[in-house]
């Protein structure tokens, strides 16, 4: 498995919402090149007949009954909000201009 | 009168429903320890005085009323801060979350409120306990009772801080690769991992919700089952809650035995990076446990050795979908929204100034993880290797009862050691990781000193899901034997503060 790049490392940055400084980029780049080094073991014993599993339960569809219960009122809900207007979250803008 | 901080949390429960003392008493006695010690340990992040002695002073109205009241009613307990609590702030150790007030409680945290528990506050943590050590706190490291200059474990490290420093006698953590049962073993205290699904996750803020549980952390085997049972039990508010009778682990507390029982040696938890002096310690647990009737035979499971490297995928993984969440829109920290910057800007922004290190880390190795080209490579080998080792788990039970091994492969380490080398870090959990990934039951226990440094040992034993009671059954025969041996509980030989 070939190591990963530092471009590799700026473009998870984009991915994953994180303005990261150049000396922080750099750093993470040592390390989390370490790290796949180290975590790609798993692929010495995992064959192709083992099934993979991504929960310990075997639980499926699990529902409730579709009931009204009581829920939290807009101020509760808005309460921890940065910036609030008429009972709704207030955001930066979502889309630029030619959109 | 006897110090009301060193009483067990049964004992406390039951003065209390006698009338020999009050709950208000009892928890102004912790508060007023807190303040005496809290400044060294810096076990909280915030102490809720005036909820504590409310909470208390509702206990003793309903004893004066003639009420009856539950096995814990009046007992102070420290609550991670990674559980919601309703009109207390809750910040999962990261600056992200400061000033957060929720406005709604966890399950657990309810459960405790109707149990008559009275909730002193919230423990320091590593940030979304992503860590070993409480080290990546983003509020300041907590320090290890038995010497301050080491860790107390992690992420937990706040809740076992607070039990051994005597600033509450039961607390609650979350284990998601060993952060109840790290911190119980380099601490000298009781941290129980219950079967996954077995206590609610609804309001326990998600890390890696594959691997999450919450659990009781306690200084005695039968404190840790009074806790466990008054939070465990099927909630309609988490779906991946068991919908199953609880194991009677109080009961199983009460009748410490191991006549009988097979225990299996894990050959594995063993050999490079392991502390002599703990695996002499856990050596002597062993022949403890044949001393006390067991039938102790040795144990391979050999896809162990590839937990770890898995563990550092799936929790990634899980971590980097579950953290999108915090995108400076709802809650939470905002920063750089100057009125010409996107949402997506501000999100960037936000999320750097307020993540740490270690979850900027794991964000962008779970990223990695999942992104397309690599993730047959990684996670889904991971998600193999999951499977590897719960067919190891089965096949090993079905030759013994419980598999016990060292908590932990070595003792506390000091503080800022291996802060910034994330792969030593991640070998305190060597011997925990197993059980989150196949969902298992497992506890931590004292078991000694290690000779070398005079610190504390931590004996794991491992049930198979949701026979949760086994654990108990057999850590209150071990902690009894101890007791007979030591003359006094461990804790007692930790250096006062």
């Amino acid at each position: 498995m070939p190591g990963i790049s530092r471009e590799e490392v700026a473009h998870l940055a984009r991915l994953s919402r994180l303005e990261l400084g150049a000396e922080e980029l750099d750093h993470l780049a040592t390390q989390l090149d370490d790290i796949i080094g180290a975590v790609a073991r798993v692929g010495e014993v995992a064959a192709d007949d083992i099934p993979p599993t991504s929960h310990p339960l075997p639980l499926t569809n699990v529902m409730r009954p579709d009931e009204i219960r009581p829920g939290l009122t807009p101020e509760q809900a808005l309460s921890g909000a940065p910036a609030a207007e008429d009972q709704r979250f207030r955001v930066p803008r979502i889309l630029g201009e030619e959109q | 009168m006897a110090d009301l901080t060193r009483l067990t949390a049964a004992e406390t429960a039951s003065r209390i429903a006698v009338g020999e003392i009050s709950a208000v008493e009892v928890a102004q006695a912790h508060l007023d320890r807190i303040a005496e010690v809290d400044g060294k340990v810096h076990a909280f992040l915030h102490v809720d005085t005036e909820g504590a002695l409310e909470a208390a002073k509702a206990v003793d109205e309903r004893r004066a009323k003639g009420d009856a009241l539950g096995p814990l009613a009046g007992v102070p307990l420290a609550l991670k801060d990674v559980f919601t609590t309703r009109g207390v702030p809750t910040t999962c150790g990261s600056k992200i979350l400061e000033g957060w007030v929720p406005p709604y409680d966890a399950t657990v945290t309810r459960r405790l409120k109707e149990a008559g528990v009275v909730i002193l506050g919230k423990t320091n943590m590593d940030e979304f306990a992503m860590g070993s050590s409480t080290e990546n706190s983003a509020y300041g490291p907590t320090g290890n009772p038995w010497d301050l200059a080491r860790i107390p474990g992690g992420s937990g490290g706040g809740s076992a801080a607070a039990l051994a420093a005597f600033e509450a006698p039961l607390a609650i953590g979350t284990d998601t690769g060993g952060s109840i049962r790290q911190p119980a073993a380099v601490t000298g205290t009781v941290g129980v991992k219950p079967t996954y699904g077995g206590v609610s996750r609804y309001g326990l803020v998600a890390f890696s919700s594959s691997l999450d549980q919450g659990g009781p952390c306690a200084r005695t085997v039968l404190d840790a089952a009074l806790l466990h049972a008054a939070i465990a039990g099927h909630d309609p508010l988490d779906s991946t809650s068991v919908d199953a009778p609880v194991p009677d682990v109080v009961a199983a507390a009460r009748a410490g035995d191991v006549r009988g029982l097979r225990v299996g040696v894990v050959k594995e938890f063993a050999g490079e990076g392991y502390q002599a002096g703990v695996l002499q310690r856990f050596d002597e647990a062993v022949e403890l446990l044949r001393g006390l009737g067991a039938e102790v035979v040795e144990i391979s499971c050999p896809h162990f050795d590839y937990a770890m490297p898995a563990y550092y995928l799936i929790a990634p993984s899980e971590a980097s979908s579950n953290l999108a969440r915090f995108d400076a829109m709802r809650y939470g920290l905002r920063v750089g929204d100057n009125g010409d910057r996107s949402a997506e800007e501000v999100m960037s922004l936000t999320r750097e100034a307020g993540f740490g290190a270690e979850v900027k880390r794991r964000i962008m190795l779970g990223t990695y993880a999942l992104s397309s080209g690599y993730y047959d490579a990684y996670y889904g080998q991971a998600q193999k290797v999951r499977t590897l080792i719960t067919r190891d788990f089965d096949a090993a039970f079905a030759q013994v009862d419980v598999l016990v091994s060292p908590t932990t492969p070595t003792t506390a380490f000091p503080i800022g050691e291996r802060a910034d080398d994330p792969m030593a870090m991640y070998l305190a959990d060597l011997c925990t990781i197993p059980s989150n990934m196949a969902g298992n039951a497992a506890m931590s226990l004292p078991c000694g000193l290690a000779p070398e440094d005079g610190l504390p040992v931590g004996l794991q034993i491992i049930a198979p899901a949701m026979a949760d009671d086994r654990l108990y059954k057999v850590g209150a025969a071990v902690e009894a034997a101890y007791l007979d041996r030591w003359g006094a509980p461990l804790l007692d030989q930790a250096p006062a503060l």
